[in-house]
């Protein structure tokens, strides 16, 4: 177990750089220029020039690539183009406040989505099977920035008992623990769900088709076979081994919730890494972008590690200890 | 052959079992009768497709549904119809009072679960054991089938275990709250030839010193022979010949069972091809009009095809379904 993990890691640490590289220069491919903010009637073009030549932007690109690539692997990020401050500080305000988002909508999705997804398979046919089959399209097809939208002029607009936007209320930092923590998960309902639902939806499917792939196995006619209620034969037998795919799935949905993120941070103010990220690529803010780019992969990267972790864990027929098990 | 004076134990009368297909219904079990006592073994032999496995899975009213429905009979066990018995009421007697050990014995147990885990379960839910009690019991039942190194067995998982050891997990699981009626279903076809003869053996064993029933399944009527009281042979849904063994191996009175024995190879003797029955099992959408096995007959005439033949005696607990008695018996 430890060994493989290692491996991973090391795999992981390749393929991370593999993917920087590829942004860094997909980065500067796209039209526009960090430059461009400085524009400005008052600023003269010498002042332009030499601001550039101090950011090492005039350098060949190669060079540029190497120097940043020196310092990124040392663990410096670089300083902000567009704020002017360590990138490293902030990533360090962003990515809690996303972990929190996409921890919730992760929690969220595969909660309801397991639980619809054994109920449609145990009441296959019936009215509710049909009803979340349908419900579960329509939601999947729903764009989120317009459901997010949708949410908000209902539950804020109209019956004002959510909020709309921002992590905590203005001035929440004078209320106790439990109050404050209430205010909290009270501006988390609206984007987690709008993040969650959609991947909830999908997960569900797939739960359904994989408690049904399972019910036809003969160990479930062996465990009806013992006496044991259904109740039993669902929970126990044939859960743990329609779960098993369904760990997959969660952590190849890990990438869609954090891209999701991007737009679900920029309808609700939320100031996490997909708002920070948005407003860097406008910026052309190269050292945020590279640096955010660098921790989205990270996490996806970590999200399959854990899900093949889990996949061992539920699947005794798999053992990671030889290179590339546990898929 | 047991005593005549043997209680019976489980009396099927005209079983009907339905499964619904794209084509229309087909009957697979189209008006079973047969009965088993206490303690007898009992042999259900018939080709693939003849609605044995289907007969039995009625009996413990394990039938997937849907596609298939039990539409018609009895089956009387220990004074009551399981029939007509509630689904919690059923659940006491699988794998209680009657257990079923299948075919495939790595497709029969769960991949997540520990073997020792799965006969440990069955116990503690029918005999209201507690873990520990409950997982020594399993131990015992695991020493019982004679699984080498029973303690450390029990925490093996199916993948782990050989195709013999796996089946004798099934029988473990099986036997374990002392059922009246064990139901193999072919028990053995799955395992290599020299484990096939272990697992029987291990049965034989296992059912004298219990001292319950057995209704063994099986298409080969070799492994009927050394085992069983009593043979039953199925055709195409239905009873063809029921009869006690040697009197069936000795004056076989149905075409279809002289051809099941024709096809055994005999020790001594020498042929270049073993007999076979001719054609195929029909269709059970289209059956041949009157006996069903009309078709494949060697011995057909003109009143095979005109109606069903019904169960005619032949001597004493040996009956056929071949209008050949009904000329012999009208004359």
């Amino acid at each position: 177990m430890l060994r493989f993990i290692a491996i991973r890691l090391v795999q992981s640490a390749v393929l991370v750089l593999i993917v920087l590289t590829i942004t860094f220069f997909l980065l500067h491919l796209a039209p526009g220029d960090p430059m461009a903010r400085y524009f400005h009637p008052d600023i003269s073009p010498e002042t332009v020039q030499m601001i550039k030549e101090r950011l090492g932007l005039d350098k060949p690109l190669i060079e540029q690539y190497f120097r940043w690539i020196g310092s990124f692997i040392r663990g410096d990020f670089g300083v902000s183009l567009a704020y002017n401050v360590p990138v490293r500080s902030l990533l360090a305000d962003a990515i809690p406040n996303t972990l929190r988002l996409t921890i919730a909508a992760l929690l969220l999705h595969i909660v309801i989505g397991v639980a619809l997804g054994i109920v449609s398979a145990a009441r296959r046919y019936s009215f509710f099977d049909r009803f979340s089959t349908v419900a579960a399209l329509f939601i999947y097809s729903i764009p989120s920035f317009w459901l997010g939208l949708m949410l908000i002029l209902l539950f804020s607009l109209k019956l004002g008992v959510l909020p709309s936007s921002h992590m905590q209320s203005i001035g929440a930092e004078q209320l106790s623990g439990i109050a404050l923590f209430a205010d909290r998960i009270r501006h988390l309902v609206l984007p987690a769900f709008v993040l969650g639902i959609a991947s909830a939806a999908s997960i569900a499917r797939y739960m359904r088709g994989s408690m049904l792939d399972v019910l036809r196995e003969d160990y479930i006619r062996t465990a009806r076979a013992k006496g044991l209620p259904e109740g039993a034969v669902f929970l126990k037998h044939a859960l743990k081994n329609a779960a098993i795919p369904i760990v997959t799935i969660i952590g190849l949905s890990l990438p869609f919730l954090l891209g999701g993120a991007v737009v679900v941070e920029k309808i609700f103010s939320w100031p996490g890494m997909g708002r920070l990220t948005v407003d860097a690529i406008y910026a052309r803010d190269y050292p945020v972008v590279l640096a955010v780019n660098f921790v989205v992969a990270f996490m996806v990267i970590s999200g399959n590690l854990l899900a093949d972790i889990g996949y061992a864990l539920l699947d005794p027929r798999i053992t990671l200890t030889r290179r590339g098990a546990g898929r | 052959m047991k005593g005549i004076n043997m209680e019976t134990l489980l009396r099927i009368e005209d079983l009907e079992t339905v499964f619904r297909s794209d084509d229309g219904e087909v009957k697979a079990v189209d008006g079973v009768s047969f009965e088993v006592g206490e303690g007898e073994m009992v042999g259900l032999v018939g080709e693939s497709g003849c609605g044995k496995s289907v007969t039995a899975l009625s009996i413990m009213r394990l039938i997937p549904d849907p596609p298939g429905r039990i539409t018609g009979g009895v089956v009387r066990f220990g004074g009551r119809d399981l029939l007509s018995l509630s689904e919690k009421e059923m659940r006491k007697v699988r794998g209680n009072e009657i257990s079923i050990v299948f075919q495939e014995p790595l497709s029969s147990l769960n991949p997540v679960f520990t073997c020792g885990e799965q006969v440990r379960e069955a116990i503690a839910l029918h005999q209201k054991l507690g873990r520990r009690a409950s997982k020594e019991k399993a131990i015992e039942m695991l020493r019982l089938v004679r699984m080498p190194d029973p303690e450390k067995r029990y925490k093996s998982y199916p993948h782990q275990m050989s195709g013999g050891m796996r089946q004798r997990v099934m029988i473990a699981m099986a036997l374990s709250c002392e059922p009246k009626l064990l139901i193999a279903d072919e028990p053995s076809t799955a395992l290599d030839v020299s484990v096939q003869a272990q697992i029987m053996e291990l049965m034989l064993s296992l059912r004298e010193s219990m001292e319950m029933a057995v209704l063994l399944i099986t298409h080969d009527l070799a492994v009927v022979a050394q085992m069983v009281d009593r043979v039953i042979v199925m055709y195409a849904g239905v009873v063809v010949e029921e009869a006690p063994l040697g009197s069936l191996f000795e004056r076989p009175a149905h075409p279809y069972t002289e051809g099941l024995l024709g096809s055994i190879p005999k020790l001594g003797s020498r042929v270049d091809r073993l007999p076979s029955i001719e054609g195929s099992v029909p269709d059970p959408l289209r059956l041949p009009p009157g006996c069903r096995f009309s078709d494949r007959c060697p011995k057909r005439f003109d009143r095979c095809t005109e109606a069903e033949p019904e169960m005619f005696t032949v001597s004493s607990g040996h009956r056929s379904r071949c209008w050949l008695l009904a000329e012999s018996e009208g004359s």
